[in-house]
């Protein structure tokens, strides 16, 4: 089995894993990060989004040796022991959440968005920016003011 | 208002775990030793089971075992069954066709378990999958509910005609007679669409047999632990129902299709025990739309009767309801009670009479999907009421109006008593809040640039608070549906509420919380929600249906009352005074005229420390449990209004404003209340414009992903205008009604209504995608651009 070495929420890790290993997989099943989730098999619902050097990416789209050598960062390195990261803050405050499921994809996708969009971002812009995530729950009205209020409390 | 109390917007306490990736979900538990298992599934839509050979399977690296339904027939592994019982018109009982968690001798839908793989990983137990050789001989397949009586292949013995029942419901003559009299009568013909409920969380299960105690163990993606656990024991006979604890850890959504007793558990719990380790199965989501009940799925056809002054004076309506290849759990109130019951809808309707065929098919078994017969019902009623007043060239407003029931109680013509309600006045702020004086400008605005727009409604009533327990027994319910609770009051003051409801995204940690914080005057910190284990509550019937507000928390109601009476028993020893001078007030007991007090922790304290009474005059400890069996169902309501603005040359439609004013009685936390509906209309609005589940004549799923059935996306939908009126419900002590399922009742007519008005066509069926809006446009003017 081919070995895969990676950095994960900071720290160094490697392993030897059966080729066909998914980073999702390895995320969960291997590091037993299972903030990270699986809700589909055809890459629609973005509930398995992490970064992969600083970028969002569906972690069951890749395999975990496409990685080899990439920072990643998943929703259990947002925030700071008890201190939550102004996004997850935002999602709390203004009820962007009801089962969870969703929400590790939704947050990470959410930093995303602002790293590439900024902080001040309009309603219309967040929902496009949302084509790659599905939530059941919500019907995104708390996502989009989670996501609107925390682009701004990050920019603080 | 008590800032963490009943009607604050306290934010959730459950959240943190989850936007920190620390929620615990079924999948994300592992268990020492655990197994996997791959279901084989049936690619025919019906077909019988020759021959299986698992010789090569068993052979594969990693395989523990290949099984098939023999075997589990041969271990005596009792059928799924169906929990309500429907009599047809003429007497006779459903007909219940036996349905065993793997197929023995015929598969009936693609998707029917066919044999399971257990092996060490879950690539080796797929891959063996793939060795095992099914000798199939197809037979001919029916999918269309309207097909399934007529000239289609029989799927099972005991239902002639594939017919499951034929119910019918109220004065078929006097609503004859009614509909001969009218001035004018409004026909539809309705598809409701067949969906797939889709929660973000795919269903799971572990299954672990402790052959030391020879007891079960099932984590399990359930809405009702403990009705699981009651089934699986009691008719499937796995094991005693002391024997089998059942824990729904934090689970991802269900929209009812979590209620039901599936296959997959059934087999993870009986192969735990062949292969003596845990077993492990989690759906990928293409296994989930050919696993999980599917909802709605009705073909009607319905007639609603008016006389000059635009009264209406009967409904008559005929179903045709699709139950799929098995009666799943509940399937069979699903068109009947929680159906026809509501089609007087906001209406003072004199006659309606409802006939209901339940349908077998070679597709997946259909069952509560939010709303559960509320949403089909509503459609029906607020499609017709909308083209009665087109057709008669009235305001639907007025018409509505005119029509509503204005004085409570109200006794329909189907079952129903309504206690209390004022849909006028939904209706009127629904109305302001949509700036319905301003809509004629919008319209012409819209005109200019060559778009057409359009104003629907949806004034919608629903039954929750599921349910009087006698009265859902004499109507075939096979439990009761009360609810229970149990408060707990540590040494230190602090409050753990246990409770037989299950929280899957509804909040309930924190709205029981604030009805605790409420009533003890204690912080919100030191009150703990328990629910979703078998082993630390007694009995409960779930979360389905809107209950748990009117239900649950009536519950938890009486309990406080008892926790209440026993401490002040306390306190009275505590503070040598009679127990009837104690009062308790805002976490305080004082006796009444002194000053003499004593805190909620002082007197916790004292119940267990038990130095300031003896045995005799006091029991110690400070623990009281409930059960609230409801007197009557509640009857939210509410006017949701729709306006949109189509493209007439694509045909796609923009949702420009939405309004929901709904009546939920007290509500506790209007924050999580707006989420509820909010995701309730999304929901709706796909239904009504992108979900569709589409079977060929053949009985396959076309769309059976992600990538063919279109889920709601953050595009989809606008924003909400989201408000309430209250009228309390007067049958249950805190006045809820309930919340949950109101969007997604009220939202497909609102998204109809606006589209056929836009294009002045009422020729459309559901879902309004934009290829079927351009297509009715184009047939209903010739293909002419708006005006």
């Amino acid at each position: 089995m081919p070995a895969v070495k990676m950095t994960v929420n900071g720290k160094a890790v490697t392993a030897d894993i059966d080729p066909r290993t998914l980073l999702v997989q390895f995320l969960r099943e291997n590091l037993r990060l299972t903030g990270t989730h699986v809700g589909c098999d055809t890459s629609q619902c973005g509930a398995c989004v992490v970064h992969v050097n600083g970028q969002a990416v569906k972690s069951c789209t890749i395999l975990a040796l496409t990685a080899d050598g990439a920072d990643v960062r998943t929703i259990e390195s947002l925030a700071t022991g008890d201190k939550l990261h102004p996004m997850q803050e935002a999602f709390r405050e203004n009820h962007g959440l009801q089962c969870g499921f969703c929400t590790p994809g939704m947050i990470m996708t959410a930093v995303d968005i602002v790293r590439r969009k900024g902080n001040e971002l309009d309603e219309k812009t967040i929902r496009e920016e949302l084509e790659g995530n599905l939530c059941r729950c919500t019907g995104y009205h708390n996502i989009v003011k989670s996501i609107a209020a925390g682009a701004k409390a990050m920019a603080g | 208002m008590n800032a963490t109390g009943i009607g604050a917007a306290v934010r959730r306490k459950e959240d943190f775990r989850f936007i920190t990736g620390k929620g615990q979900y079924t999948d994300d538990v592992t268990r020492p030793g655990e197994t996997h298992i791959h279901f084989l599934r049936s690619p025919h839509a019906h077909a019988k089971i020759k021959k299986i050979d698992a010789k090569a399977a068993q052979a594969m690296p990693g395989v523990l075992a290949v099984l098939t339904g023999a075997e589990l027939a041969a271990d005596k592994i009792g059928n799924l069954i169906c929990g309500w019982m429907i009599h047809s018109k003429d007497g006779s009982p459903m007909k219940m066709a036996p349905h065993p968690a793997i197929a023995n001798g015929k598969a009936n839908y693609v998707g029917d378990p066919v044999a399971v793989v257990v092996a060490e990983t879950l690539d080796q137990a797929e891959d063996a999958a793939e060795k095992v050789v099914v000798d199939y001989e197809v037979l001919p397949a029916v999918a269309d509910p309207a097909k399934a009586q007529k000239s289609a292949p029989q799927i099972h013995e005991v239902a002639p005609a594939n017919t499951i029942y034929q119910w019918h419901l109220g004065d078929a003559k006097a609503t004859e007679g009614a509909l001969k009299s009218a001035k004018h009568v409004t026909k539809l013909h309705i598809v409701n669409n067949r969906l797939v409920p889709n929660a973000m969380e795919p269903r799971a299960a572990i299954g672990e047999y402790d052959a030391g105690n020879q007891s079960f163990t099932l984590w399990n993606t359930t809405q009702n632990p403990h009705v699981a656990r009651l089934v699986i024991a009691a008719f499937v006979g796995m094991a005693p129902e002391h024997k089998l604890r059942v824990i729904a850890p934090d689970v991802g959504g269900g929209f009812g299709s979590k209620i039901f007793i599936y296959p997959e558990e059934v087999v993870c719990l009986w192969a735990s025990k062949k292969v003596g380790r845990p077993v492990k199965w989690v759906s990928e989501r293409s296994e989930a739309f050919l696993a999980d009940a599917h909802g709605r799925d009705h073909v009607t056809d319905a007639e609603m009767a008016f006389d000059a002054d635009g009264k209406i004076t009967a409904l008559k309506v005929k179903t045709i309801a699709n139950l799929g290849a098995y009666m799943s759990t509940f399937s069979s109130s699903v068109p009947t009670y929680l159906y026809g019951t509501l089609l007087s809808g906001q209406y003072d309707i004199p006659h309606i009479y409802c006939e209901v065929d339940a349908v077998y098919t070679n597709t997946v078994p259909v069952d509560a999907y939010r709303g559960a017969g509320r949403p089909e019902a509503t459609f029906v009623v607020e499609r017709l009421v909308e083209v009665g007043a087109r057709e008669l060239g009235l305001d639907p407003a007025e018409l509505r109006r005119k029509n509503f029931i204005k004085s409570f109680p109200h006794q329909t013509p189907v079952i129903m008593t309504y206690d209390a309600g004022d849909y006028n006045a939904s209706l009127k702020k629904a109305l302001d809040l949509i700036d319905h004086k301003g809509f004629a400008k919008r319209k012409r605005d819209s005109e200019r640039s060559g778009k057409l727009r359009g104003l629907g409604f949806s004034t919608y009533i629903e039954a929750c608070g599921i349910a009087p327990s006698s009265a859902v027994g004499s109507l075939g319910a096979g439990v009761g549906l009360w609810e229970s609770a149990e408060v707990r009051v540590n040494p230190t003051g602090s409050v753990e509420v246990l409770t037989g409801c299950h929280s899957h995204g509804q909040g309930h940690e924190t709205t029981f919380a604030q009805l605790v914080a409420e009533r003890l005057g204690i912080p919100i910190e030191n009150i703990a929600v328990v629910h979703g284990d078998t082993d630390k509550v007694q009995f409960g019937m779930g979360t389905y249906g809107s209950r748990s507000g009117a239900v649950g928390m009536s519950a938890i109601v009486k309990a406080l009352d008892k926790v209440e009476a026993k401490a002040k028993k306390v306190a009275s020893h505590l503070l040598e005074a009679a127990e009837n001078d104690i009062v308790f007030k805002d976490g305080k007991f004082t006796v009444a005229g002194t000053d003499k007090s004593a805190a909620w922790g002082e007197v916790a304290l004292h119940a267990y420390i038990a130095h300031k009474f003896t045995g005799a005059q006091l029991e110690p400890g400070l623990k009281e449990g409930a059960f609230y069996d409801p007197t009557n169902f509640t009857f939210p309501a509410g006017c949701h209004i729709c306006e949109v603005e189509i493209d007439p040359e694509t045909g796609n439609v923009a949702i420009a404003n939405w309004v929901a004013v709904d009546d939920f009685g007290t509500v506790i936390n209007p924050m999580i209340v707006e989420g509820q509906v909010h995701g309730g209309i999304a929901q709706g609005v796909g239904q009504a414009m992108l979900e569709n589940t589409v079977y060929n004549k053949d009985g396959q799923l076309v769309s059976g992903s992600f990538m063919d059935y279109t889920m709601p996306r953050a595009v989809d939908v606008p924003s909400f205008k989201v408000d309430t009126t209250v009228t309390k419900c007067p049958g249950n002590p805190l006045g809820i009604k309930g919340c949950g399922e109101a969007g997604a009742i009220a939202a497909p007519a609102a998204v109809i209504n606006a589209i056929t008005d836009a294009i002045g066509s009422e020729d459309i069926a559901m879902p309004a995608t934009p290829q079927a809006v351009w297509a009715a446009i184009q047939k209903h003017n010739g293909g002419r651009k708006a005006a």
